[in-house]
């Protein structure tokens, strides 16, 4: 059984094709930017169990096509990493794509279930918060330090990855902070594309109605230019040649 | 006269004798597989057209709606002169009356509602007229009036039944205007008469009716050569160039828009059509991609200052003015081919040319065998211009044809073979509410008593201010939608019955066989509010809250409860047993002229209105408050993204609401991905 926020049938940004989206309820990070508060509480959410989520997500089997399926976000997913097992192999048995969002924070080597849900899962969405340390734990509430031991797990077990990066003006649009997360991308020959991401206010009235205060107060969208040059930094989508 | 305009068709049994155009079609026409790059961008002349459009519509929104009216010529087929906007510049000419933007008087539906609509945009109504249709001839309006029960009458005063034609044009009848150009008008006068001497014998009511619409179609088809002469074209013949035929198809639609105000004034089924007449003109060599696309731009433009002199809470019914001018493109033949052809993209090019509007509403009939280029088109047109409505022909093809079109926006109809009796819609919504109070009125007062106004016969209204029983508020529902069902279709059948009798569409009809395939169109508003209401009822706790005289007026809930547009069965299943139960209950009844009873579930924008009129139901909907559009889940209850709320739409069986269901739905292009 596992704690679910809520579902998205028709997921089109989180993944390739259209996808079925799971979203985990419960995270222990506190990303100042995060725009689904009502995520973050631990035990909140509903329960259910790995069939009845599945047999939710194959309701949507004939949009799935060629390269769509399921991608589990939240949340933190790996928090409730024996549910992922036991949600993907059920998506496997019926030859579902499967995808999770994640930012790495609850991995710890040695742990075996990492391997397991590795052989049941065709792409992770992984987000780097900041590349530095201080900044990380400035804008996270946590240590990098998991989010890079995991990118470099799943580089050595040779998984596709795509990396996404919020992009979030005076915080994470620093020229220099964005070269230097393209140099460690470019130490991961399995990531296949990277993806910026510009910060938007859509969660600001989530925060409101949670009666939590907003961390980013004043902090307005990124400017198309400033996207366009992490883009460009990052190498992302028509900048990946040549990289 | 046939041999030049037939010239190189292949014959068949639309060429011996009798009308068929879809065979003329199926022989002739020629799908296109390829992409739009063959298009043409609007000439010179359709720039400086469209540009004083522009400017008119500018004028038009300044003087308040309406640009000019005529107080005192009554519209039909032939009543007014020639109007141009520049004569030396239309390729395809013919406005409503003899001035553009002009907007004509039609008093057959109603006399009050074409004075009161002049009145409120500052022009007075002619005396002489208002004397003719006051003491000499009498209106549609006045005839239903005359005939109402109290009982009828109370239903409309409530808003339990809205949107009614009784008062206006009942529209969503189709000509086959194609028959205009293909055989002309004196053919389809002859075919006429030999109908109407088949109706001899026996003299009984329904016949004499047959032969004195006959006899009406056959003058409105000389009125219609009148009017065309007016602008010197002799339509009596078939068209013999592209050009022609797309004039006298225009023109077939102009007559019909002149007889008629009616709410939706839909033209059919007709690119693939005209393209036969464009690809012999390019055969022959008398034809240019530039010229062939000019011939679309200027029959399209024309569509689109297409105007109805309206009141002002008639708009507010349907929230702007609009007339319905549906063309449906594409589809599936039966035989596999497809019906796509370079016309297709032409007319959807217009709104890469004219740029967007709504009107005419351009339709494509979709299919998965579609060509891709075609979708692709469509695609890369919708995104551009969000102005294109979708219909599922692999859902429609099976029981219509491949000869079909849609009136107004989702009925579908066997163009010049089926018509049908406008129904406007019941609301279910307050139906539901009247079930849980004996059938008195949450909101009005008998204004003698000022007791709660009872509208249906008193039925036992539930007890108690326990929670709601499932079993017993379905029961009580049940009762309530017999009743209403009832009422329903003896209202309609006292409307139509007027309409035929004081305002028959008789140009419209002459474009009909004869013997015409005739549907009766009910409709449902409150769909979602209704199921969502006694899903509340079932899976939380509801408690009414009653006011001084006894009435539940609010309810309170305690507790979750599945909602319509989640995909989730326990409230879809609520949804399609009362689309299943609401249309048997209807069909249970008499319909006038023995019409085939369907059911569309279909409001656009008229929900707004049933909204106001409804008071708090027991899902947590406030009083007032909108209906949801349609077949739509409540604004913002599905919260498990779209397909999840378009396959609670789907689960609705069609086979109960053939007249149609429509669901509006919004996206950003930027929640379809990120890759073009």
């Amino acid at each position: 059984m596992a704690r679910i926020h809520s579902y998205e049938s028709f997921g089109t940004v989180d993944g390739p094709g259209i996808r079925f989206v799971v979203f985990m309820q419960g995270c222990p990070m506190r990303c100042k930017y995060c725009h689904n508060p009502d995520t973050w509480e631990i035990g909140g959410g509903s329960e259910k169990s790995a069939e009845e989520v599945a047999r939710e997500a194959l309701k949507y089997r004939s949009y799935f096509a060629g390269k769509g399926g399921v991608t589990v976000s939240g949340g933190e997913p790996l928090l409730q990493i024996d549910f992922l097992i036991e949600l993907f192999t059920l998506l496997k048995a019926n030859g579902v794509h499967t995808c999770v969002d994640t930012s790495g924070i609850c991995f710890r080597r040695g742990d075996a279930r990492y391997g397991r849900l590795v052989s049941l899962t065709d792409l992770f969405l992984l987000d780097i918060k900041h590349i530095d340390e201080q900044a990380h734990r400035a804008l996270t509430g946590c240590s990098g330090e998991a989010p890079r031991a995991f990118a470099e797990y799943l580089c050595e077990q040779g998984v596709p990855v795509w990396i996404r990066h919020v992009l979030v003006p005076g915080i994470t649009d620093d020229d220099g902070a964005l070269a230097r997360t393209r140099a460690f991308i470019q130490t991961l020959p399995n990531v296949e594309r990277t993806e910026v991401l510009p910060y938007h206010t859509l969660g600001v009235e989530k925060y409101r109605r949670l009666g939590i205060a907003y961390p980013l107060e004043g902090v307005a969208p990124p400017a198309r230019e400033r996207v366009e040059n992490a883009r460009r930094i990052l190498r992302c989508g028509k900048y990946a040649e040549g990289s | 006269m046939f041999e030049k305009a037939w010239r190189g068709f292949r014959e068949g049994k639309w060429s011996e004798g009798n009308v068929n155009v879809r065979d003329f079609i199926q022989r002739n026409y020629k799908p296109y597989e390829g992409d739009g790059s063959f298009l043409a961008p609007p000439t010179e002349a359709t720039k400086k057209l469209w540009n004083m459009v522009m400017e008119l519509s500018k004028e038009e929104r300044a003087r308040g709606g309406v640009y000019l009216a005529d107080t005192d010529i009554v519209s039909r087929v032939n009543s007014h002169d020639a109007g141009y906007f520049d004569r030396s510049l239309e390729k395809i000419v013919g406005i409503q009356t003899d001035k553009p933007f002009k907007r004509a008087l039609q008093p057959f539906g109603g006399i009050r509602m074409a004075e009161e609509a002049l009145n409120m945009y500052g022009y007075e109504l002619d005396d002489e007229v208002r004397e003719i249709f006051t003491k000499y001839r009498k209106t549609h309006n006045e005839g239903v009036f005359d005939v109402y029960t109290p009982e009828m009458r109370r239903a409309r005063h409530a808003h339990i039944l809205t949107g009614l034609p009784d008062t206006y044009g009942r529209g969503r009848i189709v000509g086959d205007y194609r028959r205009v150009a293909l055989y002309g008008v004196d053919y389809l006068i002859a075919c006429k008469q030999k109908d109407k001497t088949l109706l001899d014998g026996d003299m009984t009511p329904d016949k004499i009716r047959d032969r004195e619409e006959i006899a009406e179609q056959i003058k409105a088809l000389g009125r219609l050569k009148e009017m065309a002469m007016m602008y010197g074209f002799d339509i009596s013949r078939p068209a013999e160039t592209a050009q022609e035929a797309v004039q006298w198809l225009y023109f077939g639609y102009l007559g019909a828009v002149k007889d008629q105000n009616g709410a939706a004034m839909s033209i059919g089924r007709n690119s693939t059509f005209l393209d036969i007449y464009f690809e012999r003109d390019f055969a022959e060599g008398t034809l240019t991609e530039e010229a062939a696309q000019e011939l679309i731009d200027h029959f399209v433009m024309k569509l689109r200052v297409v105007k109805f002199m309206r009141t002002k809470d008639y708009n507010e019914l349907f929230s702007g003015d609009p007339t319905w001018v549906t063309e449906s493109i594409g589809g599936m033949g039966l035989d596999g081919r497809t019906l796509v052809t370079k016309s297709s993209f032409r007319v959807l090019h217009t709104l890469e040319n004219l740029g967007p509007a709504p009107e005419p509403n351009l339709t494509v009939l979709w299919s998965k065998q579609l060509p891709y280029n075609f979708k692709k088109f469509c695609a890369e047109t919708s995104i551009k211009t969000s102005a294109i409505q979708y219909e599922s022909d692999d859902l429609m093809r099976p029981e219509m044809g491949d000869d079909y079109c849609i009136a107004c926006c989702v009925s579908s109809m066997r163009v010049g073979k089926d018509m049908q009796f406008f129904g406007a819609r019941a609301n279910l919504a307050k139906c539901l509410l009247y079930a849980i109070n004996g059938g008195k009125d949450e909101l009005l007062k008998d204004p003698k008593t000022n007791a709660p106004l009872q509208v249906s016969p008193e039925f036992t209204p539930v007890s108690g201010d326990g929670a709601l029983d499932y079993e017993t508020v379905v029961k009580k529902y049940d009762c309530m939608m017999d009743w209403l069902a009832g009422l329903y279709v003896n209202t309609l059948n006292v409307i139509h019955y007027m309409h035929d009798k004081y305002c028959y569409e008789a140009l419209e009809m002459a474009l009909h066989d004869s013997q015409v395939r005739r549907f009766f169109a009910t409709g449902i508003a409150g769909l979602s509010c209704a199921a969502d209401s006694l899903s509340a009822i079932k899976y939380a706790k509801v408690y009414p809250v009653r006011n001084e005289d006894g009435i539940v007026v609010d309810f309170r809930i305690e507790g979750d409860y599945p909602k319509y547009g989640n995909n989730d069965d326990r409230a879809d299943d609520i949804a399609v047993w009362l689309v299943r139960t609401f249309m048997d209950k209807i069909k249970e009844h008499t319909t006038y002229r023995g019409s085939i009873p369907t059911m569309s579930i279909l409001t656009i924008t008229s929900n707004v209105v049933y909204g106001k009129n409804t008071g708090n139901t027991p899902d947590g909907r406030r009083k007032g408050e909108p209906l949801a559009p349609g077949a739509n889940p409540m604004h913002g209850r599905d919260s498990s993204g779209a397909l999840a709320s378009l396959e609670s739409v789907a689960k609705l069986p069609y086979d109960h609401a053939r007249d149609g269901i429509s669901n509006t739905f919004s996206v950003t292009p930027d929640s379809l991905g990120k890759d073009d």
